[in-house]
């Protein structure tokens, strides 16, 4: 590895704009809340000010069930960030949501809210295995949304 | 229509190694300098010039460097990997048009030597980034990793077939002397017992990590015939951005295998004599094995899911149903965003590759599947 590298010490974290405020607020309340047309009601992902169907600007919110299905994953072996080279190999999991099976959101599966992304054994993770979504502050203002696996 | 109006008449490249010592603008001055020496063109006749976005040298470092007179058009194309192509599309329709004479493309990188661009992420996250490296997903092989497990599974591709791809590159490298993998052959077994970048992706999945500049020059068919070399006809380009696949970071929501590609190709073929039955040989960009089997089904040589099976029973040979990466693509030769690949498209049609396909008259050269992209299709 080059040596004149840098790469991040610390924990990537989102910044939340005028858009995309209520689904990081959400998580910290425990909800997954997803953006809706307040026109046509259609449900989109990531955040943006026009629905690309209908075009309105007007949006709503609206609090999902936080249930879903394992659509895809991986196991990502160093050199990564620094943070992250001492978890490795850990899980990183997509998910479709049951409301929209069209959005998926990127997380991590663990075996309780609290616990570690590398407490799975990849081996045993599977498409199509339901999942419920599972609420982690890592700092006062970031929560971030992982999952465990639903009977 | 660009329909043959513009042709291709001076490659270069210089060395391709994981550490240069030359910076990255006297490595881009010295790839144009020697393929405008390659075209018999003065470099005080250049008049218009395209590069990617995230080429670091400026349009006025490259012609203070070289003596340029007067610059009449100049562009830059977007998206990293997607760009290549496109910059020579964008010059060909510059020359087509009578907005230039002498166009020059190039690309400079030091991929090997310098930073990750995915290593120097802010701490704080503006973009769409911010739902995918909080979970650390933090490389573009992580995120195309997402979508080859998922490729899998749908379609039933396995690691076999990802060998194929970069075994194919690995045997084309073997016989290019340019080549970063030039002396190091690479076995099945080998393959198969690599350490793991991202699973399901392992090392030879990956493309190099290269330092080393590429350019080309380009005038008018008219200018082309009192030129050097054979010239090269720019037959068809296109640029692309599918419906419900905006990038990588949208890559998981809508319908994730519809890339980029897709558009690119539709726009392509349309601006084509040929077909995708006509085209022996294909530089398919190749920064990871997967993208070149959704970059098959996008261009329409196989069905959607039939890219796996494509790579079967020696197709990407020489004299196989579609000879790929001919002088070892940036699995095996050098990963300088994709320039590489327009390189050896006119190498195949001047004749002159290291593993020419006989009686090659036509070349499709790809740019990124996965992001905003372009292609061209060269003739002789």
């Amino acid at each position: 590895m080059a040596g004149d590298e840098k790469m991040i010490a610390s924990w990537p974290l989102p910044t939340t704009n005028d858009h995309d405020a209520p689904f990081w607020q959400g998580a910290r309340r425990g909800v997954v809340v997803m953006e809706a047309c307040g026109s046509c009601g259609k449900l989109r992902f990531p955040p943006r000010p026009m629905c690309p169907s209908c075009h309105s600007r007007q949006q709503q919110w609206r609090e999902l069930s936080g249930r879903g299905r394992i659509w895809s994953f991986i196991v990502p072996h160093p050199p990564l960030f620094p943070v992250f080279n001492p978890l490795a190999p850990y899980n990183v999991i997509v998910v479709e949501l049951e409301e929209e099976p069209a959005i998926r959101l990127v997380g991590n599966l663990v075996s309780e809210p609290a616990g570690p992304i590398n407490g799975v054994s990849a081996e045993t993770i599977r498409i199509g295995e339901p999942v419920q979504a599972v609420f982690v502050p890592v700092t006062d203002d970031v929560t971030l949304i992982r999952w465990i696996r639903r009977r | 229509m660009i329909k043959d109006k513009a042709a291709i008449v001076g490659i270069a490249e210089t060395a391709f190694a994981r550490r240069l010592e030359a910076s990255e603008c006297e490595l881009a001055s010295m790839a144009i300098l020697a393929a405008l020496e390659d075209a018999g063109i003065a470099p005080s006749e250049v008049d218009a010039l395209s590069s990617y976005t995230m080429e670091r040298t400026e349009e006025i470092e490259i012609a203070g460097n070289l003596g340029f007179g007067d610059i009449r058009f100049f562009s830059q194309v977007g998206y990293g990997g997607g760009a290549g192509c496109g910059t020579v599309l964008h010059l060909a329709m510059a020359v087509a048009s009578g907005q230039a004479e002498v166009a020059v493309a190039w690309r400079s990188r030091k991929r090997g030597s310098g930073p990750r661009v995915w290593a120097t992420s802010a701490e704080r996250l503006y973009d769409g980034y911010k739902y995918t490296r909080p979970y650390g997903l933090v490389r573009p092989a992580d995120e195309l990793a997402v979508l080859t497990r998922r490729y899998m599974h749908e379609f039933g591709a396995t690691r076999e077939h990802l060998a194929n791809v970069a075994l194919t590159c690995r045997r084309m490298a073997n016989n290019n002397p340019r080549a970063a993998m030039y002396p190091k052959p690479l076995t099945r077994e080998q393959y198969m017992a690599a350490r793991w970048i991202a699973e399901p992706l392992c090392l030879y999945d990956n493309c190099l990590e290269t330092d080393g500049a590429l350019a080309c020059v380009i005038v008018s068919a008219e200018r082309a015939r009192d030129c050097r070399h054979r010239p090269v006809y720019i037959h068809a380009g296109a640029q692309g951005i599918s419906a419900p696949h905006p990038g990588f970071m949208n890559d998981y929501c809508g319908t994730p295998f519809r890339t980029p590609s897709y558009a690119a190709a539709k726009a392509l073929w349309r601006g084509s004599d040929f077909k995708p039955d006509d085209i022996k040989v294909a530089q398919i960009y190749d920064a990871f094995t997967t993208m070149v089997l959704l970059s098959f089904e996008a261009y329409g040589f196989c069905g959607r899911g039939e890219g796996a099976a494509f790579t079967e029973n020696g197709a990407l040979d020489p004299g196989g149903r579609l000879a790929l990466n001919t002088s070892g693509g940036s699995l095996s030769e050098a990963y300088v965003h994709g320039f590489n690949l327009i390189n050896e498209g006119v190498r195949q049609m001047r004749g002159s590759s290291a593993n020419q396909v006989p009686g090659a008259d036509v070349c499709l050269v790809t740019s990124c599947d996965d992001v905003p992209t372009s292609a061209l299709i060269l003739r002789n």
